[in-house]
């Protein structure tokens, strides 16, 4: 596929070091803009150095990004949408400090030398994050160098029509309504619904106009064997005693829709307390004597609000200098973050019961129904079917449970300079729940933690238009499939980086459905995301990466054996007969003999792929000394790697 | 004494044996001197339970009616439980049990009883001499000399009658050393750091009291290992406050003023009751399914474990980096130099030394730097986490050593040539096992056990092939470079394979571990198969030329 390629060097620019050169960059038409602001001399300190480490470089801004070059030509690109806050720190004897904290968690501390030209890159920095509209985003900048036609079909990519039909609907008792064709009855639902095909259309729109938003309760995952339905909505407008008929007759349609169990379950995924105060302003949820055989549950997840002042504390812990493991841990704590990762995995998995023991169908709301319920729906999935652990299912999954209804990305992710009380990491929160899974069934994923940090990247980079805007309304209106393009088809190309080496689709086969532990001390801390940029912290040789070129190399040698077995058949044909025929597998290997064979001289080295990756990050090039360990297989020096020791500080 | 007259019931019928996340079995269970064990005696699938009893930490007993129960609390953490019917038989059993599993002589010990059922290929209480040690170093360099002045344990009771000392320091010196050092553990080497000649030592604190005693024999000693012009560090793995107190009971540390070419370090590591009490906590906390979030981030920050494993990290790092990156020598004592000393003088070889990361490089460094160097394995490792006695000498000082390199190895994960599973086996050994290796308090202690002709060494065992390949590494490739480990909170991490290890299923972790276990053999399969295709194909093209040439 011709732009192919560099379409891959575009996805590494967006917050990584990108692989490419200035020159090739500026060179390069499909980046909007030149060098706005160039300046020399600018230090960037080391985050958790005590002593004030730091590399000196020259700093460019660019309309779409921030530039940063070191002395040793390693670049830092920053996209300004990923910046979430700037900070003009007080001037020092070296200069004015910068530091920027970006939505990715990427924290850099730059010091410029003249405090006139600090403050330039500040003012620009604060309106090249700050967007106003739409259209200044990257993504109706971004050219991938694709024609319409693949601009289509990449949008193409995702069919939650498809989705739903392998879902097993339409069926005998469900259906899909036109109900909200022209987002008449919901906004920020999309047009195509699926409901009980009892809930006759007055049922639905007097529902709507019972629920918060109008967001009634509608299909969002159908279990074909349990017969069971996932269904989500938004609270209901009961106050203290406000009934509304047509929205009981929805919830019996919804509990008659599953012949296996007339029970359902109402979860109301927030803390009991919020719910009640809810009341008050003519919301709340359901009476249990007014619907008949619900179950109703409260499951304790908290609002965006605290969500994010948590998310905050969490940040501030964890980018400490010097912190000690008591701070850290205590930190943690406090945060509250581990905490909500495991009420959000709790509720799942309580949810999860309800459909797997009780073949009970469940409705999932919370007061809007675009955050949590987006969040317990989609885990609850998760756990259920196995298709949402494959790299597509999961692309489809956010697709449904968070694009298409409505989870209001734009406002959470602060895509437009908005309100700041709007901001919530709820969708990181998801995929940290993801990951948490992936760490307890490492066999049971298809895709790599590498593709959950890449899908939080974009949710943040604004380059692709999946993630832009509110709902699907918006993003119609505003045409955004016409002017961008879509994410998934770039991930899928690429989709070598985000496999599991482990993935085994028939790992237990009695377990499609996952009961992950959700005792405490199975949740972690999530290094990779919240220091995904601070590579002294990580391991210095990482064994997914090993195994990840291990297993392609496999699939090389696979082929290379069917080649060159071609080849001595070829070979035995054409000679005579008197040439005594082996068994191929029994020449043993004999490497000695191969090194003085003059015909595997000639030969190519094996394979183009080296074990590098075995090499450590952080040690003196001049220490590897690979000879004495090489075996038949040329190894390829390592490239050369920083010295970044300072592990252990000198006090006296 | 016979173990019979201990033995109050030795056999009960239809006991159940309840252990977490396995189905409950039913069968015989059977005391014998060192053993407790349950039969489930099904042709089927007999399923058998041997505990050594000197495995085990504490008991516990309950009675519903006449149904006993026994919770048995072992050492390497797990915990079972024994519902026995009949309220005599229970307390039979738990009385035997307890008698058992707290003798006093170490000559009753199960070692001295074992008889191995497999054939000794290499003696493993030869495998690790001195003296191999020493001629390895003296192919490098001729500055040191292997002194016998301890031959008959006369000088250091917790030192080898071996030890490798500067070449230019006499015996007489080092007698009159050995007084200036507490315990008279005088410096000796440690590691010499082949890349620059650069050393570590280790001793015990020196008596200066408060009146600041010197000896002028210390001073040459350490100063022997100098380059000249060159400074050295002293790293003291106490605070500089109790390195102070110290000199009002005879201790003390090295006065600037007499050591001008020392620049002295003060690195605080715990010891003694607050390690063990850490490990109570700690272990306390993983058992505790029911903990919330922020109880259990509470407890596992109250136990204080982490904190401890990144104050031992963090002394092994710098006197690692004093060695290779200052290019400077370094002597680490504590008090007795027995314990935090030790810890941080084998983290910093395998830090700088790729040999350390080896199977049997890292046994040779448990031996010299834990066994031979005086760890009182013995006292240290008599209860673990579940006991009761509040005794003054218990202390996971070589678990938490263990702890570290699984830290190490997690972050390196391809620079061991051993899996985390070998770390484990260790931890097991040293406080139960059939082997005498790790009984006694040093090796005076050993020679009169005499351990060497009475008991098996656990490395006789471990170091065949078949049980060798158990703990191999299948992620190992060789690699002679100095790796440092990060000692941020956020890289440190609980060691689940210790302390969650009974706590909850392992099944798909175990089975992913497998999974790339199979994924590396089917690659080196192909890459056989794949050199030899190449080869054939060379043959039968050489063939044909010569065939041309004809």
């Amino acid at each position: 596929m011709h732009g192919g390629e560099r379409s891959f060097a575009c996805l590494d620019f967006v917050g990584c070091i990108a692989v490419t050169k200035l020159e090739q960059f500026l060179c390069t038409s499909e980046f909007v803009g030149e060098v706005q602001c160039q300046v020399e001399q600018v230090k960037l300190l080391d985050r958790f150095s005590t002593s004030n480490k730091s590399l000196t470089g020259t700093l460019y801004l660019t309309a779409t990004h921030l530039l940063f070059i070191d002395s040793s030509q390693r670049e830092t690109w920053i996209l300004h949408h990923h910046i979430a806050a700037v900070e003009k720190l007080p001037l020092t004897t070296s200069g004015c400090p910068l530091v920027i904290q970006c939505k990715n968690f990427r924290i850099v501390h730059f010091v410029v030398p003249r405090e006139r030209d600090c403050h330039d890159i500040y003012n620009s920095l604060l309106q090249l994050s700050r967007t106003a509209q739409y259209d200044e985003l990257y993504a109706f900048s971004y050219n991938p160098k694709q024609n319409s036609s693949e601009q289509v079909k990449g949008w193409q990519l995702i069919d939650l029509a498809e989705e739903y039909k392998r879902m097993g609907v339409p069926n005998a008792n469900w259906q899909l309504s036109d109900a909200n064709r022209d987002y008449k009855i919901c906004e920020t639902y999309p047009k195509e619904l699926y409901v009980p095909r009892t809930a006759s259309k007055p049922i639905i729109v007097g529902s709507s106009k019972f629920r918060s938003k109008g967001r009634f309760p509608v299909l969002s995952y159908y279990h074909k064997d349990k017969e069971a339905a996932i269904c989500r909505c938004s609270q209901p407008l009961s106050g203290f005693s406000a009934r509304c008929l047509e929205d009981e007759h929805m919830l019996q349609a919804i509990s008659k829709a599953n012949p296996s169990n007339r029970f359902m379950y109402v979860m109301d995924t927030r803390p009991k307390l919020n719910a009640m105060a809810n009341r008050a302003a003519g919301k709340g949820y359901e009476n249990e004597d007014n619907y008949s055989n619900i179950r109703f549950q409260f499951v304790g997840i908290e609002n965006i609000h605290v969500m994010r002042s948590s998310l905050q504390k969490l940040l501030e812990v964890s980018g400490t200098k010097g912190l000690s493991v008591n701070d850290f841990l205590s930190g943690l704590e406090n945060s509250g973050w581990l905490r909500h990762i495991k009420a959000v995995l709790d509720a799942a998995v309580f949810l999860v019961k309800a459909i797997a023991v009780e073949s009970a169908s469940v409705l999932v709301h919370c007061s809007d129904g675009w955050d949590r319920t987006s969040q317990v729906c989609s885990l609850g999935a998760l756990l259920l079917d196995s298709y949402y652990r494959t790299i597509k299912g999961f692309m489809v999954l956010i697709e449904k449970d968070w694009i298409s209804f409505g989870h209001k990305f734009s406002d959470r992710c602060c895509q437009l300079d908005g309100d700041p009380k709007e901001i919530s990491p709820v969708f990181t929160q998801f995929l940290e729940s993801v990951w948490n899974l992936t760490e307890q069934f490492p066999q049971g994923f298809e895709y790599n933690e590498a593709f959950l940090l890449q899908i939080h990247e974009h949710v943040h980079s604004c380059q692709f238009g999946n993630f832009l805007g509110n709902c699907q309304k918006e993003r119609e209106e505003l045409k955004f499939k016409e002017k961008t393009y879509s994410l998934w088809p770039f991930l899928l190309e690429e989709q070598k980086k985000y496999q599991n080496p482990l993935y085994n689709p028939d790992f237990s086969p009695e377990l499609t459905l996952l009961e992950p532990n959700t005792v405490s001390f199975n949740f972690k801390f999530w290094r990779n995301m919240y220091h995904q940029f601070d590579r002294s912290m990580h391991p210095r040789q990482s064994v997914l990466d090993l195994i990840m070129n291990m297993s392609e190399q496999n699939k090389q040698l696979e082929k290379d054996i069917k080649e060159l077995e071609a080849k001595i058949k070829r070979k035995n044909s054409q000679s005579d007969a008197v040439l005594v025929k082996e068994p191929l597998q029994s020449a043993p290997p004999a490497p000695m003999a191969l090194k003085t064979s003059p015909c595997f001289k000639k030969e190519q080295p094996l394979m183009p792929v080296n074990d590098s990756v075995r090499t450590i990050e952080g040690s003196n090039t001049a220490d590897n000394r690979y000879s004495e360990f090489m075996e038949e297989f040329s190894k390829a020096e390592p490239a050369v790697v920083s010295l970044e020791y300072g592990v252990a500080r000198m006090t006296c | 004494m016979e173990f019979a007259e201990l033995i109050k019931t030795p056999r009960v019928d239809n006991v159940v044996l309840h252990r977490p996340f396995y189905p409950a079995v039913e069968g015989t269970l059977c005391l014998t001197g060192h053993h407790l064990i349950l039969s489930s005696r099904r042709q089927d699938d007999a399923e058998e339970l041997w505990l050594l009893h000197s495995n085990i930490d504490s008991t516990e007993k309950r009675f519903v009616g006449s149904l006993g129960t026994i919770i048995i609390k072992c050492k390497d953490l797990r915990i079972i439980q024994l519902d026995i019917p009949g309220m005599e038989e229970c307390l039979n059993i738990a009385s035997s049990i307890e008698a058992l599993s707290t003798l006093d002589s170490v000559t009753l010990m199960y070692p001295f009883f074992y008889r191995p059922m497999f054939e000794v290929v290499e003696d493993g209480w030869r495998s690790f001499l001195p003296e191999q040690e020493f001629e390895l170093l003296s192919s490098v360099t001729d500055e040191w000399r292997l002194s016998c002045i301890n031959k008959e344990f006369s000088v250091c009771p917790s030192y080898p009658p071996v030890v490798i000392v500067p070449k230019s320091i006499d015996d007489e010196a080092l007698r009159k050393v050995a007084m200036f050092r507490h315990g008279s553990r005088f410096p000796v080497l440690s590691y010499y750091h082949k890349k620059n000649g650069m050393v570590m030592m280790r001793s015990s604190q020196p008596l200066t009291g408060t009146n600041g005693r010197r000896c002028k024999e210390d001073e040459k000693l350490i100063n022997a290992t100098l380059r000249a012009g060159k400074r050295g560090y002293i790293i003291d793995t106490r605070s500089l406050n109790v390195a102070q107190q110290a000199r009002a009971k005879g201790g003390g540390f090295e006065q600037e003023a007499h050591y001008p070419q020392w620049r002295r370090i003060h690195k605080s590591i715990e010891r003694f009751n607050i390690l063990q009490e850490s490990l109570i906590k700690l272990v306390e906390a993983c058992n505790d399914q029911s903990h919330n979030m922020d109880r259990w981030l509470s407890k596992l920050e109250a136990s204080n474990w982490l904190t401890h494993i990144k104050e031992i990290l963090t002394a092994a790092c710098l006197a690692a980096q004093c060695i290779d990156r200052e290019g400077a020598s370094v002597l680490v004592h504590g008090t007795e130099g027995t314990d935090s000393t030790l810890q941080v003088t084998s983290l910093a070889q395998i830090i700088l030394d790729p040999r350390c990361r080896t199977i049997r490089g890292f046994e040779s460094l448990v031996v010299r730097e834990w066994l031979q160097a005086g760890h009182p394995f013995q006292q240290r490792c008599a209860q673990s986490a579940y006991s009761n006695s509040k005794q003054k000498w218990e202390a996971p000082v070589f678990l938490l050593f263990l702890d570290c390199v699984w830290q190490i190895l997690r972050q390196f994960p391809c620079s061991f040539e051993f899996s985390e599973h070998f770390l484990i086996m260790l931890f097991e050994h040293t406080y139960a096992s059939q082997f005498g290796t790790f009984l006694g308090n040093n090796e005076n202690e050993r020679s009169k056990l005499k351990l060497q002709q009475k008991t098996m060494s656990l490395w006789s065992w471990v170091n065949r092939p078949q049980e060798l390949s158990k703990y191999k590494n299948p992620l190992f490739e060789a690699n002679s470079l100095v790796i440092w480990p990060s000692v941020a909170p956020q890289s440190l991490q609980l060691w689940e394979g210790v302390f969650l290890r009974w706590n909850r299923s392992s099944k798909f972790l175990d089975e992913a571990y497998e999974e790339m276990v199979t994924l590396i053999e089917y690659n080196k399969q192909l890459k056989a198969k794949v050199n030899a295709l190449r080869r054939k194909l060379a043959e039968l093209e050489t063939d044909d030329r010569m065939q041309e040439n004809l």
